[in-house]
């Protein structure tokens, strides 16, 4: 039994790793030019020279201050409307046909007028991000209030609960798994999002990294970054699926079932 | 030594569109009575139940709880529903306490105790199986000590040997709570089991009603008890032809009356 768990936690690393090998003995043998496609070694010693320097922690502490920022704001405001949207029919015919609407601009769409706007400072940057992480937040949560089961709410109401309390202990646990997806998928959008809005318009992050390398042909330093916007964003879906654990433990689909599939778009 | 509250309708009119789902009914039921409404399906029994919860309010006519008319959602009251509504995301035992503002730990393993649940105060509903639920969902209608507590088909969806168990649970737990009860259901043998008086709704109105009075608990193999459970079936039945032919004359209302010497 043991064995056959590590065999099975082992077998997906082989495949990266079989090419990771090829990709390295291949480029040591010269069968590509180094200027094209450096070796692993070395755009792991490119990354050593950065963090060493301190170049690399400054460009990743802002890159991740601008995302947290841009999902915060985004996230805060999509889940508010959403709520708002699914508890209220009023507020619903008041704004939902209007965000609708919004969300099917392409939020990278407004690059140009963003920079008119805030030029290629920071607000620019979080701007972007939490417009792209709004509407995912927001869809998601909506649905989730209005798929809450009716007659738990009326339960609710017949065992004395007040609106706050249905809010609390119903209407917002019963929304979770809907909310969370939404979460997921929006964490996704926030690193798209924020790469591209680094390598068009930016003095700092990894974005600026990669761009700033390619001015001066280090293709080590360029794979660097895309391996780093890998990493990020698999530690942001690992995030997310902490979350889910933690707050949908009643949910036994979630205790050890696969990730679910996302809905929505991508931009 | 009576909890109960009591309970009258004052020709209550519901409609659901053109649809007239209670006409005029007027009703009563004294305070620590159990009666169980039967009927054919839509014959206005779970909108009776509603409107006694103030779930609902009636179109014209007044609900009177202790003498007082209904216009909001009736503190007294609380539902046991046919689908259990325990919230998935909190253990059985916040179940219970759900609505108990201070509820301490000591109190809601009582009432666990009293449904014969208590080690499972920690589990989650998704892991109890469809008896275990409904048994979860009387601890926690029982919990505030309702006057007035009210069933709707809270057996519905189980086996035949899990119901025995549970309608005998239902009973003792009234019994000793002292609440008024109403309890719908299409389940003939279950309503003379638990019921003081067997009340049967149709077209929206009282058609018939029956007084049972056995000695508690009471026993299904008792002559009596067969008896009136196959009369009231027929009358049930009788209703549902007589429906399905138009026939039926809603405004006669036959009161029966069965002893036992």
């Amino acid at each position: 039994m043991q064995k056959r768990k590590l065999t099975r936690t082992l077998i997906p690393w082989l495949p990266p790793i079989a090419l990771l090998v090829v990709w390295q003995i291949s480029g040591d043998l010269g069968w590509y030019p180094q200027r094209i496609l450096p070796t692993p070694v070395s755009v792991l010693k490119a990354g050593y020279t950065l963090l060493t320097s301190g170049e690399l922690a400054r460009h990743l502490a802002i890159s991740f201050q601008r995302a947290l920022l841009g999902f915060l704001i985004g996230g805060v405001l999509g889940l508010t409307l959403g709520v708002w949207t699914g508890a209220s029919r009023i507020a619903e015919s008041l704004i939902d046909s209007t965000i609708q609407m919004l969300r099917t601009i392409p939020h990278l769409a407004l690059i140009p007028l963003v920079i008119l706007w805030f030029g290629v400072g920071e607000t620019a940057k979080v701007f972007l991000v939490a417009l792209g992480v709004l509407f995912p937040v927001y869809l998601n949560t909506h649905y989730g209030i209005r798929s809450v089961d009716p007659g738990l709410i009326e339960m609710g109401k017949v065992y004395g609960l007040g609106r706050w309390q249905l809010f609390r202990q119903i209407l917002l646990p019963g929304a979770m798994p809907a909310i969370l997806d939404g979460v997921r998928f929006a964490l996704g959008v926030m690193w798209q999002t924020l790469i591209i809005a680094e390598t068009i318009a930016a003095t700092s992050g990894i974005g600026y990294l990669a761009m700033n390398a390619r001015e001066f042909l280090r293709t080590d330093i360029v794979i660097l970054s895309i391996v780093l916007y890998a990493l990020l964003g698999k530690g942001a879906d690992s995030t997310a699926r902490l979350l889910e654990k933690r707050f949908l433990q009643w949910h036994h689909a979630y205790a050890s079932a696969p990730p679910v599939a996302l809905p929505g778009e991508t931009s | 030594m009576t909890n109960g509250v009591t309970v009258e309708t004052c020709r209550v009119q519901r409609n659901f569109g053109r649809n007239v789902v209670l006409r005029q009914l007027d009703f009563s039921i004294l305070s620590g009575e159990f009666v169980a409404v039967v009927g054919r399906s839509g014959c206005g029994k779970s909108t009776l139940l509603r409107l006694l919860a103030g779930l609902d309010l009636p179109d014209s006519g007044d609900v009177l709880i202790q003498g007082e008319a209904l216009t909001g959602i009736c503190p007294w009251a609380r539902i046991m529903f046919q689908d259990g509504r325990l919230l998935p995301w909190k253990r059985v035992g916040e179940n219970v306490g759900l609505g108990l503002p201070n509820a301490d730990r000591g109190r809601i393993t009582d009432l666990l105790n009293s449904v014969g649940l208590a080690h499972r105060i920690d589990d989650w509903p998704g892991v109890l199986s469809g008896g275990q639920k409904q048994r979860v969902a009387l601890a926690r209608a029982l919990a505030a000590q309702p006057r007035l507590l009210l069933l709707d088909e809270p057996l519905g969806s189980l086996d035949a040997l899990t119901r025995v168990d549970m309608q005998n649970l239902i009973e003792s737990l009234w019994r000793r709570s002292g609440a008024t009860a109403v309890l719908i259901t299409h389940d003939v043998e279950e309503a003379v089991a638990l019921a003081d008086r067997v009340v049967l709704l149709a077209d929206g109105q009282v058609a018939k009603e029956w007084l049972i009075d056995l000695p508690r608990p009471r026993r299904r193999t008792n002559p009596v008890f067969t008896k009136l459970v196959q009369r009231i079936d027929r009358s049930v039945r009788g209703l549902d032809e007589r429906a399905a032919n138009h026939e039926f004359s809603s405004s006669i209302v036959v009161r029966e009356t069965l002893r036992v010497d």
